[in-house]
């Protein structure tokens, strides 16, 4: 099994998601410069990790967006293979337009750092199934702009679709319908706020986080 | 030509960073104030033949990265 982590300037989990990823799954692991043009060949998982890419200027996770690399990322995603944004991955992933919505400001403008009780919305994707129907995880969230918005519409849309996939059981920051992750419509692509790489073991509070990527790659 | 974008969230998007403003406002004793909005300003020069084809540019780069449209509205000037 193989997995990219993707490095832009500014990515700060870039490293706990790779140690994550290589402890919970034993996958072999490459950081994957933003400059690359290509991801290596036969990478079963693709994340975008949490930070601050480019400064957050213009728009968090705008100018990252546009990096060389996303281009093949699009690609590999549009072929099937599992995409995780966490954090600054999910807005750089609602920033290329591979997940719908925007993350604006949290509510309270206060930066968030604690961990967060979960439902899990959609136990039948990819990235969930390894929970085995347990309703309820742990992770911890990390963010000054967590808070999901999308237009009345695209909200029913991914409720009725199952495609809100996370939701939090007390929302932390004014995320519309309590989202916390969604997924795509092919369900490939994954994008949360909370960070299951800060979560893959007891020590760290919980080990919830290493189910996701165990899920992600067991369906690759 | 110089071009000038000025980009704020949508009407139904919660500006919460107006709202502190607007909060800070009053606090330093402008009670009338109301609806403060916080937007960004972005300019630059651009060599284009004339402003109707100027501004076709400039739209489209908002619609590109300028501005995110899902949350963003944005209005273009060129002088």
């Amino acid at each position: 099994m193989k997995a990219a982590v993707i490095v832009f300037p500014g990515s700060n989990c870039d490293r706990d998601c790779k140690v994550a990823i290589e402890r919970s799954t034993g996958a072999e692991v490459s950081m994957v410069w933003h400059q690359e043009t290509e991801l290596p060949d036969g990478v079963d998982l693709i994340v975008l990790p949490g930070g601050f890419s480019y400064g957050d200027y213009l728009r968090c996770g705008a100018m990252a967006a546009l990096s060389p690399v996303m281009a093949d990322v699009k690609a590999a995603a549009e072929r099937g293979v599992a995409t995780v944004g966490i954090c600054n991955g999910f807005q750089i992933l609602c920033e290329a337009g591979m997940l719908p919505g925007a993350l604006l400001r949290n509510d309270h403008l206060k930066y968030n750092c604690k961990p967060v009780a979960l439902e899990v919305s959609n136990a039948q994707t990819r990235f969930t199934a390894g929970y085995a129907g347990r309703r309820e995880v742990a992770m911890t969230v990390g963010n000054g702009e967590g808070n999901f918005f999308a237009d009345a519409a695209t909200l029913d849309r991914l409720e009725g679709e199952g495609q809100v996939v996370f939701r939090y059981l007390a929302n932390p920051n004014g995320s519309a319908r309590d989202i916390a992750g969604i997924v795509n419509g092919a369900g490939n692509v994954l994008g949360l706020m909370p960070h299951p790489d800060r979560a893959f073991e007891p020590e760290l509070g919980s080990a919830d986080g290493a189910i996701l990527f165990q899920s992600a790659l067991a369906s690759a | 030509m110089k071009a000038v974008v000025h980009v704020f969230l949508k009407p139904g998007v919660l500006d919460v960073q107006g709202k502190a403003v607007e909060q800070a406002l009053h606090g330093l004793g402008w009670p009338a104030v109301g609806h403060v909005r916080v937007g960004r300003t972005i300019e630059f020069d651009l060599a284009a033949g004339d402003a109707a084809a100027a501004e076709a540019e400039v739209k489209a780069m908002c619609e590109k990265l300028l501005a995110n449209t899902v949350i963003e509205s944005y209005r273009v000037e060129v002088a």
